[in-house]
């Protein structure tokens, strides 16, 4: 089912410079995985090798992070908001 | 040139003295200029770590769009080292389009305010200005 998907100002250079594109999934791993297909090589910067979600990118489902939602097993119903926002983090260490 | 109005720099400076020892984080929306500090929670509270609660950086930038502003600052405080971006905050930088902003408490009477672009892990500096909208309103 569509979903919105928005995008963050670095990834946009993958979505040919739009803000908010559509992509299908029945969760969020389809979702990315519809995304990719759609943007290929946008997946890469969001999930680990293993393909786990990367600790430093926030994805949100309407207002909930999806980490409390089951991560990329979170449910998408039509007329969800998927907002992608990297995690702003950093600090001394290192 | 990163130019900032002396009471956004003040709750900059407030906000990461509160926090202190742990590094504080904030957000700074607006449209050419800082309109709006967003001081946030960092979620690591940590001195040497931070990370913006997620929820409360959706918020802050959904109520930028909706204003119609631009994310021009990220902040953050090096309570303990100088205010230059660490190896760290280089590789999690991921706004080129934002100012990161360091404030070093290391002098904790003399706090240090740098701006820097970090864009594809290239770190350059920008001049930092206090403006005092204040003075100049009454100069005018």
């Amino acid at each position: 089912m569509p979903v919105e998907v928005r995008i963050p100002t670095i990834l946009r250079k993958y979505s040919d410079g739009a803000k908010s594109v559509a992509a299908e999934g029945d969760t969020i791993r389809g979702l990315l995985a519809d995304l990719d297909r759609r943007y290929p090589g946008i997946a890469s910067q969001l999930l680990n090798e293993d393909g786990s979600l990367h600790r430093f990118v926030n994805v949100y489902v309407n207002d909930e992070d999806v980490r409390f939602l089951g991560a990329l097993d979170a449910k998408l119903d039509q007329g969800d908001v998927v907002a992608i926002l990297p995690a702003v983090a950093g600090g001394a260490r290192g | 040139m990163f130019e900032i109005d002396r009471q956004s720099y003040d709750a900059l400076v407030a906000h990461a003295r509160a926090e202190y020892p742990n590094e504080a984080c904030a957000l700074l929306g607006g449209d050419g200029r800082v309109e709006k500090v967003y001081a946030l929670p960092n979620a690591e509270a940590s001195p040497t770590f931070y990370v913006v609660e997620p929820k409360a950086q959706l918020h802050a930038m959904t109520e930028m769009d909706e204003l119609g502003w631009d994310l021009v600052g990220i902040f953050h405080s090096h309570t303990f080292t100088e205010a230059y971006p660490s190896r760290t905050d280089v590789e999690l930088a991921r706004y080129p389009e934002a100012a990161y902003l360091i404030l070093s408490l290391a002098d904790q009477d003399a706090p240090e305010l740098r701006a820097f672009r970090i864009v594809d892990g290239q770190v350059a500096e920008e001049p930092v200005e206090i403006v005092d909208q204040a003075s100049s309103a009454v100069a005018g």
